[in-house]
Formats: structure tokens, C-alpha cells, sequence
């Protein structure tokens, strides 16, 4: 084992581990955000840039400061290494920079979108932007695709994180989608008129940080806020068939994978599940599915019931009577 | 006449073929090397020679050679960077079109110090026809046992391929080189692993320039410690400029590093002065990505001494008040130009050419362009020119790879130095609001009239 | 055989020639085993060149299983890189150096002479499919600037004259993308 200071906490972490999961570790504020580094997807992260950190030190051997701030996600934590976070004014001032970036081009359609109150960044924004936007400049936009009759790709909204991809290429069987052109032209995309078709290609909509991939099933159908959601489970031949539905009185409006406090699946869910199985009796519900905190989803609803376990779970809480 | 070591013979009818070449002293160093020295003799003259990398980062190459990982047992590769694609920079061009062997017995020298048996010249797709001539003198080199296998009885096997690229100078990056070389999407990759432990392929990988590896030719040639005696200070031996703008004799030249800079740029063995009638206004001295500096700080440091051609003299000053050698790209404005134009012009390109891999970089330059645009065309206000500013300075540093740096401080700089001419086009839209050809300018005189 | 060099003429057959082939051959064969991928920028502009110009949809799925590897893994490639056409070109393709040092040095007044002249803007081909306009970033001809990029070679120190001289002898029929013609 290792040892790292973040934001002050001493932690000890594998060899290997990253300044990211090893703040995960600590857990609580000093957790940079991350838009596009998923653990379950290799080769995922590094290009966001929100969860740059600033390496104090950068090991008990050598203890020079690092020159430039550092992806935190991929960036592996060395014996001895210091790193500050939120404690750092030049991370904050960087991050609060990338906040921008990422929003000048952002359709920012939060009324009008499914992902609204349960969107990234619209956390991460809520949380790091600032409320004025110094672009005058024309958004960019883009028409809307259409990759098959389960899954919308609104490109306009999309921040590129290329974690779709990732899924494609490793979770599902055939990628089909891609990354085309480059620069601030850069588009997720089939190029050819193509249908995303195949038993995990909706892990998509799951991994999706923003409101680029939504599920059709559910589009319009209600505000996220306004649905319960349950752990359920199922006999499934394809998947582990443990996921969360999302319910209004006895009526299933969606189902999606678990996800973790992170808002990483846990395990990635088939199709089937996810777009066909919409009755109750298709499923055995085990008990509401635990609500983040500060998601929207828990406004009025949530908040007696929250046992937070500080600090590991902070900000996570498991509802207990309802 | 000042000493060339690479372009020796470049007047020497018939230089591109094999056999002037080998009759004017080439392939000696392959000769050399490979019957007289070990592979790590061959790295110790590189690190004695001071050689550091003329692609612009000018990182000591002798030590970029000592990381490559030599423990693995994985294959090692040497790959030349070719992809030159800098503004102002047209040097590498000029030795491959011109004088391509002194290349290969570089690439075969250094293949074989780095224990690489197949390395690859990435070069930019636009040099088709350049993709001919070193595909010759490959061919040529291999007829006459310089190339294949067990090279002079030596044991030493090694195939050189010419790799086009598809149009795009990110690839110039050497990670993104790598990514572009597998066939994939020309993304820069998150570092660590270093190239050198893990690059093409996932194996030890050395990019180097086509200028870096050149040199090494003479450097075997006359030994590491005679070619640092070369050049001043840790600037060691010489350097080809590409210069070019609003000067008399644009060209490459071969300069022994420590030249004044105003031998460079006014005597009529380099550049021969700014055009007649005009004066200068501005240079950039190491290609587009490099601070540009005003005459006045150009010809002298802020102290008043006297600027040189080398590493240390240009970046005198730091940011502030100095700027890089770069990778030689010399570009020099006289007073007609606009510096607005030149930096939107320069913003454009680093817009164009970002990947779009990462938010600051994809973003921010698109963003920095517009504004460029609208100031350029006079339809800017006061706050746009600190916001440009910021802008540079939020993407600055915070990139995966250092083409956000790139576009930064031409931005950032641009604007330190010429600040009352963006201020200019905010106060009197309408004489830069005409048309775009006509879009020449002596601000400063016009700005001081209305001030009167 | 693919067809002649016509804009919408259907591409009857897409398949490289014997010879062709065998290049495709070589060229993989440069890399290790199962690297094979990295032949793809070499054998796109192989393609490009063979196959009118452009890179259509099925050149690309050509490609692609010649590779041994995806569709979108083409496309994704050929859209990153400004050399890969996507679009249809006429025969002479003249590609206008845009930036800083060419900018200098009248880049934008030749292409504004060269719009005028041939009746199209950049981006577009002239109705009988001849000519195609592009501007370009840097093309690393800084010190010979303006310029533009004809086929397989650079043309420099452009002027007006020359501009004219270049459209009346490359807009001929015998007109080679692989030629250098002395202007």
C-alpha cells in the first residue's frame, strides 16, 4: 500500500491506483467530478479535463511539484504524493474554466430534456459555473440522428466523452458508432444511416452523462423526479437482470442498470430488460433504489428518510422508511 | 562562409541519387557505426554532441534516447517525424526533397543505436511526392547493402517504410503520430505511459525529427564532442531556419546556432533584409505557436542585449518579453501587416487543426476565433480583448497534448505586444470593417494622429 | 474496372486492379502481424486515387474488409483527416494554402481572382466537373508562398498570370492529378 494526501486526508490505496479513486476512497467533497472516465470502461477518461488537480508533490522520493495541473483520473498516485483539490484556487479557477467550455456550445435545454435532474452537468454547472455565460457567439448544433428505434442520439447536447463508444466496443459485440470529423466538429455518429442493434447497445443511454442519448422508450414520458425508483431483479438469460424501474403508482416507465453513487452502473444491463420488460409483474421489486442527496430526485420526497454514513457514503443515504 | 554540416553538398549536382551521395563522403557514419561502434557508443556521441530535438521542443535527444526501455522484450522502434506542419516551418521539406540520404544514413544510425529493426518516416500526406523520393533512396540504399539484412556483415537487420499521413497537424504530436502510424483517429494519448515505454504498437518507442535525425549523421561523422564545439552554450551545432513573410530571400537556411539575429534576417547570405521600402514590424521566430515578438524586442532583449539565434537568447525574457527558437519556422512581418488579421489568421489554424479530444482545446479555440473574427471585421468591443485573454489562459497548461498551448500564446501574446491595435479595431470598426483584402495598416501612426 | 473520372457516374465495380492489389499486399505487409489496421491512411489514398477522387461510402466498406476491420472504424478515420474527399471532386483539384505566411503574401487575393475566374467558390466544382476549389491550412511551402497543392505536386509564387496559365493547360482532358507541369 501506498500514501497519498488529498485535500489534507491521508489515505493508503494500492499501487496503481489513481488520484480520482483514491479521492473516491476518502470520499465526501475533495471527490473531483468526472464527466468522461467510467471505471467499468478501460481507456475511459483523461479528456474532460474536470477533474484536474493540482500534484503538490509529486512523491516522498521526489517531492517537486508537478508543472501542470494533472487529470486526476488518469493520473496513477505515487508514495508520498500531495494533491490538493478543492483546496487549490488555480484547480478551482481551471475547473470553473472547463465548466465554460464545455457549456458555450451546450443547447442548454434542461426544460426540454430527459436527462434534466439527473444530468452531470448540469450538476457539474450547477456546482462549478458561474450564472452568466460570456459566449455571444452561435451555438453549435447538429441535426438529430436517428441510430435505431430505442435510443435517441441528440447530438447538440453531446460533450463528447466517447464513453459510448467505449460501451460499444466493449460491452456489445459490434460497434457501429463512432467518433467522425474532429475538432469543435467532432460528432458521435454512424456516418451511414445505421441502426444500433444489439443485446447491451442500450447501456448507451446509461453511460451517457448529459442528455445526447435517451432512452425512446421513456422520452417525454415524465420529469425524472416525478418517478419512484425501485431495485428490481428478474430472471434474464442474457444479463444479471438486477436493475432499477422507475415507477409511477403501479405502472413501470423505464428501467435502467444500478448505479453506484457515482452514477456508474453497476452492472450493465441487456435490452430486453431494459426496453421490453415494462410491467410490474415482469419484475420482483425488492425496495426503493437509494437517492443521491443533492439529486433533484430527492427534493421533498427523500430527505427524512436519508441515513448518510459519513464519510465514506456522504452525500448517499439508504431510505429506510418511506 | 558559416559552417554547414547538412547541407554540405546540397549544391552538388545529382545529390538525391545514391551514388553522388556515397562519392561525396556518404554513409560513412553508417560505416562507422556499425563496424566500429556499440549501439550505446553511438547514444553516448549523441549525448556529448548537446543535439537537442529540432522539432520545436528541443529536448535534449541523447537523454530522450536513454529512457527508451531496453529491459522489455518487446520490439523497439525508432519512428521519424515527418508530419511537419507548423506555419512558417518548411525545413524538413526542403532537406527530404533535396538531399533524402542524409536522412536514411541518419535513420539507420540511430535505428541502430535504438535496436529498432523496422522504423517508419511518418510523413505529411501533402508531401506526395516527397513519399517518391524517399521511397528511392530507400530502394537505392537497400541495392547497395545499407538496408535489409545483416547491413555490412554486421549482423544488424533493418527495413525503413514511408508512412503518408492523412492531413492533419495534430499528428505532429508524437503520441497522436503513434495513434495516426496504428491507423486510427489522430487523438494525442494520455501520458503517462511515455512513448518510450510504451509506444507504437505498446512497445519502446523514439520519435524524433527528421532535422534531429539527420544530424546525427554528422555528429558520428566528426565525433560528439567536435560538433558541440559548435554553436553557443547549450545551444550545440546547427540549425536549418526556414524563413519566410516580408523579406527579400525567403528559403532555408543552415545556420550555426548563436548567429545575431540581425546578421540573420539583414545580411545577404540569409534573408536579405525586409523588403525594400518597408520596415519590420514583427516576428515570429520559431513557427506559428511561438510568441511573437515586436522589432524592437526582437533585435534586443528588454536589457538591450543583443538577441542570437539560439535557445536561450530567443526565450530571454521568458514570456513576458522573449519567445522560443521553436522548431526554426522564421516568420517576419514589416509594418503593412495587420497583427489582428495575423492572429485570427494563426487562431483559425490552431481552430482547424484541434482533434477535439478534450473540452478546453475543442472549445476554446473555436471560441477564440470567433471573437478574432468579429474584431478582425470590426464588430468587437473593448471586454472581447481581455476575454481572448482569459480564454488563452483557461486553455493554457490544461490540455492533454500542447496544441492548446499552441494556440494560446500566439493569443496571448499577440495581444501583450500589440494590445492599442485590437483597442484600434474596436475604436474605428468602420476602417477595418472594409473590404478583407485591404486590410493593411500603420495603426500605431493612426492611433497617435487621433489621439493629437 | 472502376468508371472514368465522371461526378455521378455510379461506380460499376469497387475493387482495386491485380496490380493494385498486390500494392495493398505490400503494404500491409510492413507491419506485424495483426497490425494490419495500420495500413489504412496508405490504402485510402490508394483508393482515393483509384476510385474518382472521393471516398464513397462502399470504397470505405471496400476498405474496410480489405483491413479486416469495422466500417465505422473507416469512417471514423477518414472523416479526422482533410486529405480523405467525402464528397465528390472534379478533376482538377486545386487546394489553396490559407494561412499566416501564405496570407502574407496575397493567398486570399489569388483565391478571390480564382473564384472569379472559374465562376465557383471554395468548396464547390465547376459545372463541368474540372475544377474543384478547397482552401487548406499550412501546407509547409511558407518561403514560396502563395501557393496551392495541384494533385501530387505544390505550385508557388502564384500570381494572377500564373493562375491563368495553370487553368488553361491543367483544365485540358489529357490533365494527370500524378503530372508535374511546368508552369
Amino acid at each position: 500500500m501506498i500514501k497519498v494526501t488529498i485535500d489534507g486526508v491521508e489515505t493508503e490505496v494500492e499501487p496503481g491506483t489513481t488520484i480520482l479513486n483514491a479521492a473516491r476512497q476518502i470520499g465526501g467533497d475533495l471527490v473531483p467530478p468526472a464527466m468522461c472516465y467510467y471505471s467499468k470502461l478501460k481507456g475511459s477518461g483523461g479528456k474532460c479535463r474536470t477533474c484536474l488537480v493540482k500534484v503538490a508533490a509529486g512523491s516522498a522520493k521526489d517531492p517537486r511539484p508537478m508543472p501542470k495541473l494533472v487529470a486526476s483520473c488518469s493520473t496513477p498516485v505515487q508514495d508520498g504524493m500531495v494533491v490538493q483539490n478543492i483546496t487549490s484556487p488555480e484547480v478551482l479557477e481551471a475547473r470553473k474554466g472547463v465548466v465554460e467550455f464545455l457549456l458555450i456550445n451546450h443547447p442548454l435545454d434542461c426544460p426540454i430534456c430527459d436527462q434534466a435532474g439527473e444530468c452531470h452537468l448540469q450538476d457539474l454547472a450547477f456546482e462549478h459555473g458561474s450564472a452568466k455565460t460570456r459566449y455571444e457567439e452561435e451555438r453549435r448544433s447538429f441535426d438529430k440522428i436517428d441510430i435505431g428505434s430505442k435510443i435517441q442520439l441528440h447530438m447538440t447536447r453531446c460533450i463528447l466523452c466517447y464513453r459510448c463508444v467505449f460501451t460499444a466496443n466493449q460491452i456489445t459485440n459490434e460497434r457501429v458508432h463512432g467518433v467522425l470529423n474532429r475538432g469543435d466538429a467532432a460528432e458521435i455518429g454512424t456516418y451511414i444511416e445505421n441502426v444500433i442493434e444489439n443485446d447491451f447497445s442500450g447501456n448507451v443511454i446509461d453511460v451517457c452523462p448529459v442528455g445526447a442519448l435517451t432512452d425512446k422508450t421513456f422520452r417525454f414520458k415524465s420529469r425524472v423526479w416525478f418517478v419512484k425508483p425501485m431495485y428490481a431483479h428478474r430472471n434474464c438469460d442474457k444479463c444479471c437482470g438486477k436493475t432499477t424501474i422507475w415507477m409511477k403508482g403501479d405502472e413501470v416507465f423505464r428501467v435502467t442498470g444500478r448505479k453506484d453513487q457515482y452514477g456508474e452502473v453497476e452492472d450493465f444491463i441487456c435490452n430486453d430488460c431494459r426496453f421490453e420488460k415494462k410491467l410490474t409483474s415482469d419484475w420482483t421489486v425488492e425496495g426503493p433504489a437509494p437517492i443521491q442527496k443533492n439529486s433533484v430526485q430527492a427534493q421533498n420526497k427523500y430527505l427524512q428518510g436519508i441515513k448518510v454514513d459519513a464519510p465514506k457514503n456522504i452525500g448517499y443515504g439508504n431510505i429506510s422508511d418511506r | 562562409m558559416a559552417r554547414k554540416l547538412l547541407l554540405e553538398n546540397i549544391n552538388v549536382p545529382g545529390i538525391k541519387s545514391f551514388d553522388v551521395y556515397r562519392a561525396n563522403g556518404g554513409y560513412r557514419s553508417v560505416e562507422k557505426a556499425l563496424k566500429t561502434m556499440s549501439p550505446d557508443d553511438v547514444m553516448e556521441e549523441v549525448k556529448k554532441s548537446g543535439l537537442r530535438g529540432r522539432g520545436g521542443a528541443g529536448f535534449p535527444t541523447g537523454m530522450k534516447w536513454s529512457f527508451l526501455d531496453r529491459k522489455s522484450d518487446k520490439p523497439r522502434y525508432l519512428v521519424c517525424n515527418a508530419d511537419e506542419s507548423e506555419p512558417g516551418t518548411f525545413k524538413d521539406r526542403f532537406l527530404m526533397e533535396y538531399i533524402p540520404h542524409i536522412l536514411i544514413e541518419g535513420l539507420i544510425v540511430s535505428s541502430y543505436s535504438l535496436g529498432s529493426n523496422s522504423t517508419y518516416i511518418y510523413i505529411r500526406g501533402e508531401y506526395r511526392w516527397i513519399v517518391d523520393i524517399l521511397e528511392n533512396a530507400i530502394a537505392e540504399a537497400k541495392h547497395n547493402g545499407f538496408l535489409g539484412k545483416n547491413i555490412l556483415g554486421s549482423g544488424y537487420d533493418l527495413e525503413i517504410y514511408v508512412q503518408p499521413g492523412g492531413g492533419a497537424y495534430i499528428c505532429g504530436e508524437e503520441t497522436a503520430l503513434i495513434e495516426s502510424l496504428e491507423g486510427k483517429r489522430g487523438n494525442p494519448r494520455m501520458k503517462p505511459p511515455f512513448p518510450a515505454i510504451s509506444g507504437l504498437y505498446n512497445c519502446p518507442t523514439v520519435v524524433n525529427n527528421v532535422e534531429t535525425l539527420a544530424t546525427v549523421v554528422p555528429i558520428i561523422n566528426m565525433g560528439g564532442d567536435e560538433y558541440a564545439k559548435i554553436g553557443v552554450g547549450r545551444s550545440t551545432g546547427t540549425k536549418l531556419i526556414s524563413a519566410c513573410g516580408h523579406m527579400n530571400k525567403p528559403g532555408v537556411y543552415e545556420i550555426e546556432l548563436g548567429l545575431p539575429v540581425d546578421e540573420f534576417l539583414n545580411s545577404d547570405e540569409y534573408c536579405g533584409g525586409i523588403r525594400a521600402g518597408h520596415t519590420l514590424k514583427a516576428v515570429v521566430p520559431g513557427g506559428s505557436s511561438v510568441p511573437i515578438l515586436p522589432a524592437e524586442l526582437f533585435y534586443k532583449t528588454k536589457e538591450g542585449v543583443a538577441r542570437l539565434m539560439s535557445y536561450e537568447s530567443l526565450s530571454e525574457g521568458g514570456f513576458a518579453s522573449g519567445s522560443m527558437l521553436g522548431s526554426g519556422g522564421f516568420i517576419a512581418m514589416d509594418e503593412t501587416t495587420c497583427i489582428v488579421r495575423n492572429l485570427w489568421n494563426f487562431t483559425r489554424f490552431y481552430h482547424h487543426e484541434s482533434c477535439g479530444q478534450c473540452s478546453p482545446c475543442r472549445e476554446g479555440t473555436g471560441w477564440m476565433e470567433k471573437v478574432l473574427h468579429r474584431l478582425e471585421h470590426g464588430h468587437g468591443s473593448m471586454s472581447d480583448i481581455d476575454l481572448l485573454v482569459d480564454i488563452a489562459k483557461k486553455i493554457e497548461g490544461n490540455t492533454i497534448c500542447p496544441l492548446g498551448d499552441a494556440a494560446a500564446w500566439p493569443v496571448a501574446s499577440h495581444i501583450r505586444h500589440f494590445r492599442e491595435e485590437f483597442e484600434y479595431h474596436v475604436k474605428f470598426p468602420e476602417k477595418v470593417a472594409h473590404s478583407p483584402f485591404a486590410h493593411s495598416a500603420d495603426y500605431k501612426r493612426e492611433l497617435n494622429t487621433v489621439l493629437q | 474496372m472502376p468508371t472514368a473520372n465522371t461526378m455521378g457516374t455510379v461506380q460499376s465495380e469497387i475493387k482495386f486492379s491485380e496490380e493494385k492489389l498486390k500494392k495493398v499486399q505490400e503494404i500491409i505487409s510492413r507491419y506485424p502481424e495483426g497490425r494490419q489496421k495500420s495500413a489504412l491512411l496508405p490504402i485510402l489514398h490508394l483508393a482515393q486515387r483509384e476510385f474518382d477522387g472521393w471516398l464513397s461510402v462502399p470504397v470505405m466498406d471496400y476498405v474496410a474488409s480489405l483491413l479486416n476491420i469495422k466500417p465505422i472504424e473507416v469512417y471514423e478515420v477518414a472523416t479526422f483527416y482533410t486529405m480523405f474527399n467525402l464528397k465528390p471532386v472534379g478533376k482538377c483539384l486545386i487546394e489553396f494554402c490559407r494561412t499566416g505566411p501564405c496570407m502574407h503574401n496575397r493567398a486570399d487575393q489569388i483565391i478571390d481572382y480564382t473564384e472569379k475566374k472559374l465562376g465557383i467558390k471554395v468548396g464547390e466544382t465547376t459545372p463541368d466537373n474540372k475544377f474543384s476549389l478547397k482552401a487548406v491550412e499550412c501546407l509547409g511551402a511558407c518561403g514560396y508562398a502563395p501557393m496551392a497543392q495541384i494533385g501530387k505536386f505544390y505550385y508557388e509564387h502564384l500570381t494572377e498570370e500564373k493562375m491563368d496559365k495553370i487553368i488553361t493547360r491543367l483544365g485540358q482532358e489529357d490533365f494527370n492529378p500524378d503530372n508535374k507541369y511546368e508552369i
